[in-house]
């Protein structure tokens, strides 16, 4: 199948899929994804409140309302995969496996964080977990994903990169580069538009002559797809089909998941350019609730939901102390140039 | 020794380290199929195939980043611009990324990638193309930037950026491709195959006055010494080679053996790289300067069409002669 299963539209809308209608799943498939969830929200609640005593500083980009995507769209990888974020990418790097304590010790700007201090809340960088990084330049991170699927076709290692950005992206420079480029030398790179529905303050229908993003894969002969992102199943398994498209035949796919990030595009954005009503509309159909919900219905145990919850929160709660009580950075010299 | 073009110089050295290392590839706008806009990667697509030798449609942004990411993976990526000009659509991938990923992920992924094409003036083409850029690079820690003048530079120390763990800047002068000049005979793998990035070269000996230039402007300066050393004036000529890291000993004692300084570059005067120059040898060399340290740059203007006015525009010889006039208080 050359092309995905679009969803074609000019509306000033964004159409949803039936919310009550949910992908198949088990509690041992769906209960990781929650635990996973849980603690990216509980994570960026504690960032938050760290933010507001003055303990972090710059820029912190919540990503609250939009766990589904990146935890789901990570479920669908192998250790050995790429992944590539935006400045948001806190849940980003939790998912592909960053630890809760390096992640909020780089908050903080601690010695102990995962990049020693030097990158902050925009730029997460784990090695270890093939995270690439999060990149602070709007759409200048498509060609570096790009690059990385490149390397694995270079060398047949059968990895793939998944790349993540917002719909706010797809004006500028760098993403139309790097998906001409990645569909005409199929490259084994999934680009995912977490299409949140609004480029800082400006909403979609102010900013994209056609809303949705994914139609701008048709003009390459690249596959695409586009669906919402609530259900982190429906993600997890609509990735997959990208990925084991990138796998198998090294064509990459553009994606787009429409979702709503519930805070303000950073911590000093009061978000007044959107209404009360639209945001609790949104807020019903949390896909960290929803999940939540799913779970109990088919039959995960309460006993042992209350048990997860618990150990999430002692998760955090340890990550924050472990960022309060880490030496702070000392070394801004070392990483230069590499001798 | 064997006397080569420094077009074939580069070319050599591409060659070797593409045999040497499997992951060295070459990515830009016409390299392969046409051989290359300047010809610098002529055969290279025969010997290594469309694998390793890739045409990229014109898209610097998208594969300037691709060779990025390509790099950060273990990969070994020459990225050629048609020009220097035209990288400045791919500025943002070379400063927010190459040069920032090192540090910006604390030291775990660092970035082998060289970006190489030809820079400055050319003949008549005009005000975009014809621009020198290397003060843009030279400005950003975490870049290597390398200007070679000769053939045998251009080859040992495009081995040496090909093999650096840092992005490499490597801008070649347009002019200068047809130029000839000794290269030793060295078997690829011996070690003095490599010229080390940061090490400056004394292009001429004198004992009255250094000249501090870089790429074509290091021909003008060996012309302008000829012609000040029939009027009895011995010109030391020094090339950096690598503007950064730069090589402020090496220039430093030639300055304090003379007492007298002039550099000669290409680029504009306001903030190009001889400022930068000027600085680090009036703070070494105070006790020592005889006269002021002067400067020749082309003129504060975008380069013009007609030839009289580009040569006009731009350092000559009777220039470089005239400012070494001025330092040695002749005129």
């Amino acid at each position: 199948m050359k092309y995905g299963r679009a969803v074609a539209t000019a509306s000033k809308r964004v159409e949803h899929d039936d919310h009550h209608e949910y992908v198949d799943t088990t509690p041992e498939e769906l209960a990781p994804l929650y635990r996973q969830m849980l603690a990216i929200r509980r994570m960026e609640e504690a960032s938050a409140k760290a933010y507001s005593q003055g303990k972090i500083g710059g820029f912190l980009h919540l990503i609250i309302g939009q766990e589904a995507v990146c935890v789901g769209a990570t479920a669908a990888l192998k250790p050995e995969d790429y992944v590539v974020a935006t400045y948001r990418e806190h849940g980003h790097a939790y998912a592909k496996g960053v630890g809760a304590r390096p992640i909020m010790a780089e908050l903080y700007g601690k010695k102990t964080g995962c990049v020693k201090g030097l990158g902050g809340s925009m730029h997460i960088f784990d090695k270890a977990t093939n995270f690439l990084g999060g990149y602070g330049i709007v759409g200048g991170h498509v060609p570096i994903a790009a690059g990385a699927a490149f390397a694995s076709k270079y060398r047949g290692d059968k990895r793939v990169a998944l790349c993540f950005f917002g719909e706010g992206a797809s004006t500028i420079g760098g993403f139309a580069e790097g998906l001409a480029l990645a569909a005409l030398w199929k490259i084994p790179v999934v680009l995912i538009c977490e299409n949140n529905q609004y480029s800082m303050g400006t909403p979609v229908y102010r900013s994209l002559a056609v809303e949705d993003v994914s139609l701008r894969a048709i003009g390459h002969g690249m596959a695409r797809d586009r669906f919402d992102g609530d259900d982190v199943v429906k993600v997890k398994r609509r990735i997959a089909e990208a990925v084991d498209r990138a796998r198998t035949t090294n064509e990459p796919t553009l994606v787009e998941v429409v979702t709503y990030r519930f805070r303000g595009h950073s911590m000093s954005d009061p978000g007044l350019y959107r209404t009360k009503e639209e945001v609790e509309e949104w807020k019903q159909r949390d896909p960290l609730g929803r999940c939540r919900q799913r779970l109990l219905d088919i039959g995960f145990p309460q006993a042992d939901l209350d048990a997860m919850e618990a150990d999430v929160k002692a998760e955090i709660e340890d990550a924050v102390k472990f960022a309060e009580d880490s030496p702070p950075a000392d070394d801004y010299k070392s990483y230069v140039i590499k001798e | 020794m064997a006397v080569i073009s420094y077009r074939e110089a580069l070319n050599q050295a591409m060659r070797e380290e593409m045999e040497r290392d499997e992951n060295v590839f070459i990515m830009g706008e016409e390299v392969g199929h046409y051989n290359g806009a300047y010809k610098v990667t002529q055969g290279l697509l025969q010997r290594f195939s469309e694998r390793r030798v890739i045409d990229a449609p014109i898209a610097e942004m998208g594969f300037a980043g691709i060779g990025i990411g390509a790099a950060m993976v273990g990969l070994r990526p020459i990225i050629e611009f048609m020009t220097f000009n035209f990288s400045l659509v791919a500025i943002d991938q070379i400063v927010n990324n190459a040069a920032k990923i090192y540090q910006m992920s604390g030291g775990q992924y660092h970035i082998p990638i060289v970006f190489r094409g030809p820079g400055g003036p050319a003949v008549q083409v005009g005000s975009q193309h014809s621009q020198s850029l290397e003060s843009y690079y030279a400005h950003v820690p975490g870049l290597k930037v390398v200007m070679p003048s000769t053939a045998a530079d251009a080859k040992g120390l495009l081995k040496s950026a090909i093999r650096d763990d840092n992005p490499v800047v490597f801008i070649e002068g347009e002019t200068l491709y047809n130029t000839t000049w000794e290269v030793p005979d060295v078997a690829p793998g011996s070690p003095s195959e490599l010229i080390p990035i940061g090490k400056a070269d004394v292009k001429r000996t004198g004992k009255d006055i250094t000249l501090i230039a870089w790429s074509k402007m290091v021909w003008t300066c060996l012309d302008a010494s000829k012609v000040l050393a029939e009027q009895g004036i011995e010109c030391e000529v020094v090339d950096p080679r690598t503007l950064r890291p730069l090589d402020v000993e090496t220039l430093a004692t030639s300055v304090k053996k003379t007492g007298r300084c002039v550099i000669v570059e290409v680029g504009w005067p306001v903030a190009g790289f001889g400022a930068e120059v000027a600085y680090q040898m009036q703070k070494h060399c105070m006790d020592v300067l005889d006269a002021p340290i002067e400067r020749v740059t082309s003129d504060d203007v975008p380069m013009p069409y007609a030839k009289n006015l580009e040569l006009e525009v731009q350092p000559q010889v009777a220039d470089v002669v005239a400012a070494v006039k001025r330092a040695l208080y002749m005129e």
